[in-house]
């Protein structure tokens, strides 16, 4: 089992997320340079945090035109697995391997901070260690994390169970407080039709050791690596 | 290029004009031609007039700086390079500074934060430490008008106060160094001169770092990053000057920042350094080219000679006084192995960036510089680095009631409104709502703070606090500074500043090793000005010594006036802590209920008072007189009573060392649940903020103070107390442990859900829901950031 974390040039959670993996998980995790299409023989990539090519033009639209990610698309097609956090959500977005986009957040700033999730899905490769309707405390620290999508996509994501996670109270209610963002139907994170592919605003990497303010996180990584267990 | 018989370049010709366009004086432009045994050409006149800055050679502050200690066995380099390092343990080192951008920021706040964080980024790496964390202390002028604040300078206070928290926000962001808060404050004061003071902080192993220095005849010198364009020209020499009517002119001077580029660099230069191909490293940031180049030289005892038909240029047809003096951001000049040089240029072709050799270094100790093949400077460093300016200039003897013009006592209207019964729980809430105590959350929110999974305490406590991936270690930081108190006591106010920075950051179980300053006074030609910044350097120096945290380092910002009116004396502190077990980091809220809500107190009473100027003119002063003389300097005086009279409270260095000292030993010894600083609003909003973050509250019982109602007494701004709280079955070992070091810990409670309740002498002062008093206190900065859009 061998993980790959993307590194754009702007990126700055690669290393967050490599740490993860390589020391909690304690799996093999390597760096792939934007520069080549190779992704050398990974099992899943991670497309992490950050502002890939500073974010200009505007978040992901020209990190989608780098070599590695003409290779992770034909990887996500084949079924490999494919998480885009934050930043990689974004990159997901605009390369097509997921539908929607992300506009800027509704109160026209950056926000950090500790927010509530709510596992919609217990059917993908990320999730099924979860439990339905579990509430995950995670930070997310993003200034375009607004989700927006047509209607006809909106009901697609909710009829086919695409929804992975949405912003909640402590609760878990998904009021309008809970939603940081002003993202469509309070969601934080969605799969492609294949369930193959997860992008997600808030931050596992960030929220994987007690000591940093929350651990559960990890159960999406520790989902990631029991489902790759399986599949070999 | 030809370094042999050079043509001397072509002179300028001088002008009492040209001179002062340039900020030099007839006595210093004489000096410049006794150096150089000609009249100078134009390109060199700019270079002495940047390197000659307030901003760059500290003229006017050098010989007080002097004063300040520097040294202790975990310093690794004190003041003079880009930044100060210490030993932290493990094999690991951290750089760290504090450094001022206010005048940039009030001209153009967004570019001027920005670029103010950039700055301070590039001076920890260049040292080849990876930026851990960083934090600022901003000061503003008020957001609602008062009697010295018209609509429309609240107008323009609130554009740069976004304008600032967007530009931090916005460059820090893209970087990925996560910001860890710091303080925010308003006073009139600052309306026209905000301050806005960056610190930075990064690790590096003990054995892995790099200097400023030049070394090695005919080795390459490399230029990487960012072209050279027209911006930023001057910004040195602008810092060094009052504001006038029209400094919005000076736009142009205030450079423009791109984080992306300075993550590249920041990639590139580390990843650089791994070759072992690079023999010294600096930024260029203030006076560009020139200060990199004639610093590194003179460090080295060597020269350096560059033809800036090499330097990357951004616009053609740039004279060479202009790519000298430009200030455009993310740029670095390296000396490099030669015959390795393509290993550094491989690096940062890899990164997208530019690097090009630019120049060698030359064995005599002279900066020269070519243009088209022709010498246009050719200047001993020493003259532009050590030897330039010293000015001892004239310093006022700081006295009270002629530099200032507030009083001792209470007037007798306040005297007579304290004694009539008050709705303290009604001051509580306006207090918690006040600029200065209430959340801060609106600012730090916009910061990332948690990128790089190092941040165990972030931003809302009391300091931060980092781990040390691959250790059990942690690094604690806090800012403190109290211009008021300053004001009314610049030596005193100073100390409290090192002590309070201290003591937030030994609450959280660190030990304070080290300390970094940015002093920001007025206009230093004016003898009273002087004498502020030379008695808060004398405090800043007897703190430091006292609590053991030497200062590595730091910034001076003065001119900090406007039309003449300055700003109250503001030394700002930054102390960095080592925690040995970061899993044993104290918070600052309480964290159970059905704990002890327990007060450290100092014992005071074999301490020598430092006695305040105040004091000195009365040898017998009671202790009533002067809780009511401190209390008039506090925050309740300020925000309630709108008035201000007195001293700043009393500091005892010993009983505070000893303070220090027993936080930490508790921590270690797992005893505290919590543990925060009584500072501003004293122990009654101490007692609200521990409540907000878990909803849990306090029922507290205390004493009055002597001269002080009891409600009042609640209010009252202690240096020499600690609240924290602990598991009733800790208590005793607790007591016994602080007693040991003469700290005295006391019981004044214990801890509730979602209530807090002081009584004071028998009657309950206050009394409310945590909720109600944090809704006052959670959202009174949007509201009054968002009071102007609907006006």
């Amino acid at each position: 089992m061998k993980f790959g974390v993307l590194v754009f040039p702007g990126s700055n959670c690669d290393h967050d997320t490599q740490h993860v993996l390589a020391e909690i998980a304690q799996q093999p995790a390597v760096f792939l340079w934007h520069d080549s299409p190779d992704l050398q023989g990974c099992d899943a990539i991670l497309v992490p945090g950050g502002f890939a090519y500073g974010d200009y033009l505007r978040t992901g639209a020209i990190a989608r035109f780098s070599p590695v990610m003409q290779s992770v698309k034909k990887f996500a097609a084949d079924g490999g697995l494919v998480l885009g956090i934050c930043n990689g959500f974004q990159i997901l977005c605009e390369a097509g391997l997921l539908p929607g986009a992300l506009l800027r957040n509704a109160g026209l700033q950056y926000i950090c901070k500790q927010v509530y999730l709510r596992a919609e899905t217990t059917d993908s490769p990320f999730t099924h260690n979860l439990d339905r309707g579990q509430v995950l405390k995670m930070p997310i620290g993003h200034m375009e994390g607004n989700y927006f999508c047509d209607e006809s996509t909106l009901a697609e994501l909710k009829k086919a169970d695409r929804v992975a996670f949405r912003y909640v109270s402590a609760e878990g209610e998904a009021t309008r407080e809970a939603n940081p963002n002003g993202s469509l139907d309070n969601i934080a994170g969605i799969l492609n039709e294949s369930r193959n592919v997860l992008g997600m605003m808030p931050h596992p990497d960030r929220s994987s050791e007690a000591l940093l303010g929350s651990s559960d996180g990890f159960k999406i990584f520790a989902s990631l690596v029991e489902a790759l267990a399986h599949r070999s | 290029m030809k370094s042999s018989a050079p043509v001397a370049p072509s002179p300028a010709t001088v002008t009492p004009e040209l001179l002062a366009t340039h900020g030099i004086t007839a006595d210093e432009y004489r000096r410049i031609q006794d150096a150089l045994g000609r009249t100078p050409s134009l390109t060199e006149l700019g270079i002495y007039s940047v390197m000659w800055s307030e901003h760059c050679s500290y003229k006017s502050s050098k010989v007080h700086l002097k004063r300040l200690p520097t040294r202790s066995k975990l310093v690794v380099q004190g003041p003079g390079e880009n930044a100060g390092i210490i030993d932290v343990g493990d094999g690991w080192a951290c750089a760290f500074k504090i450094e001022s951008h206010n005048h940039p920021s009030y001209i153009e706040p967004y570019q001027g934060a920005a670029t103010g964080v950039g700055g301070i980024l590039r001076d920890i790496f260049t040292m080849g430490a990876r930026p851990l964390a960083v934090m600022d202390s901003l000061r503003f002028g008020p957001l609602t008008a008062d009697k010295d604040t018209p609509e429309e300078l609240v107008h323009k206070n609130h554009s740069v106060v976004e304008g600032v928290v967007h530009g931090i926000a916005g460059y820090g962001n893209c970087f990925g160094v996560p910001n860890l808060g710091g303080e925010t404050k308003f006073e009139p004061c600052y309306s026209g001169n905000p301050l806005v003071n960056a610190f930075a902080l990064g690790l590096v192993r003990r054995d892995e770092i790099f200097y400023a220095k030049a070394t090695g005849i005919g080795n390459p010198v490399i230029y990487v990053g960012a072209r050279t364009g027209r911006d930023g020209i001057h910004g040195a020499t602008m810092a060094s000057e009052e504001f006038k009517e029209g400094s919005e002119q000076k736009r142009p001077n205030v450079q423009v920042g791109d984080p992306f580029m300075e993550k590249l660099l920041l990639e590139a230069c580390l990843e650089a350094m791994q070759t072992g191909a690079v023999v010294g490293i600096q930024d260029m940031g203030a006076a560009g080219l020139t200060c990199s180049t004639c610093e590194m030289g003179a460090r080295g005892g060597v020269g350096l000679e560059v033809e800036l038909d090499h330097v990357p240029q951004r616009e053609t047809g740039m004279s060479a006084y202009e790519i000298m003096l430009s200030e455009s951001q993310e740029r670095m000049l390296l000396v490099a192995e030669k015959g390795r040089e393509h290993e550094i240029l491989r690096v940062f072709d890899k990164w997208g960036l530019e690097g090009v050799i630019v120049g060698t270094v030359i064995p005599e100790p002279r900066l020269r510089i070519f243009q088209h093949g022709e010498l246009v400077a050719d200047i001993p460093n020493q003259s532009l680095t050590d030897d330039a300016p010293l000015y001892h200039r004239p310093v006022g003897t700081w006295s009270r009631p002629e530099q200032i013009k507030v009083p001792l006592d209470p007037p007798p209207h306040i005297l007579e409104e304290l004694k009539k019964p008050r709705d303290y729980t009604a001051d509580l809430k306006k207090l918690l709502a006040s600029p200065n105590i209430c959340s801060k959350r609106w600012v730090y929110e916009q910061y990332d703070s948690m990128v790089q999974t190092n941040t165990v305490q972030g931003p809302g406590g009391e300091a931060g606090v980092m781990r040390i991936k691959g250790t059990n270690r942690g690094l604690a930081m806090a800012l403190a500074g109290n211009g008021r108190w300053c004001y009314l006591d610049p030596k005193l106010g100073a100390m409290h500043a090192v002590a309070e920075a201290a003591r937030k950051v030994a609450c959280t179980g660190a030990t304070p090793v080290a300390a970094t300053n940015c002093l920001n006074f007025g206009n230093p030609e004016k003898p009273e000005i002087m004498a502020q910044l030379s008695a808060a350097i004398d405090g800043i120096a007897e703190a430091c010594t006292a609590l053991g945290t030497p200062i590595t380092g730091g910034n001076v910002s003065l001119y900090n006036e406007t039309k003449g009116e300055g700003i109250y004396p503001t030394p700002v502190v930054g102390v960095v802590g080592i925690i040995e077990d970061v899993t044993k980091a104290v918070p600052a809220d309480f964290q159970r209920e059905g704990d002890y809500v327990v007060l450290l107190n100092a014992d005071v009473s074999k301490d020598p008072i430092v006695r305040t100027e105040g004091e000195k003119q009365k040898l017998l002063t009671a202790k009533a007189t002067r809780f009511i003389r401190e209390f008039g300097s506090s925050e309740l005086s300020h925000a309630i009573l709108s008035d201000l009279w007195g001293d700043p409270p009393s500091l005892y260095l010993q009983s505070q060392t000893q303070l220090l000292r027993v936080l930490t030993l508790l921590a270690r010894e797992g005893k505290l649940r919590s543990a925060r600083c009584i500072s501003d609003g004293g122990l009654a909003v101490a007692l609200a903020e521990a409540s907000f973050a878990n909803g849990i509250g306090a029922r507290v019982g205390l004493l009055s103070h002597l001269g002080l109602t009891p409600g009042t007494s609640a209010f009252a701004e202690s240096s020499c107390q600690v609240l924290t709280s602990c598991g009733p079955d800790q208590f005793e070992s607790m007591r016994e442990l602080a007693g040991e070091s003469g700290i005295w810990a006391q019981i004044i409670g214990d801890t509730i859900a979602a209530r807090l309740r002081i009584d004071v002498s028998g009657a309950t002062v206050i009394d409310s829901s945590i909720r109600e008093l944090r809704a006052e206190w959670s959202t009174a900065l949007e509201a009054q950031l968002a009071a102007e859009v609907t006006a």
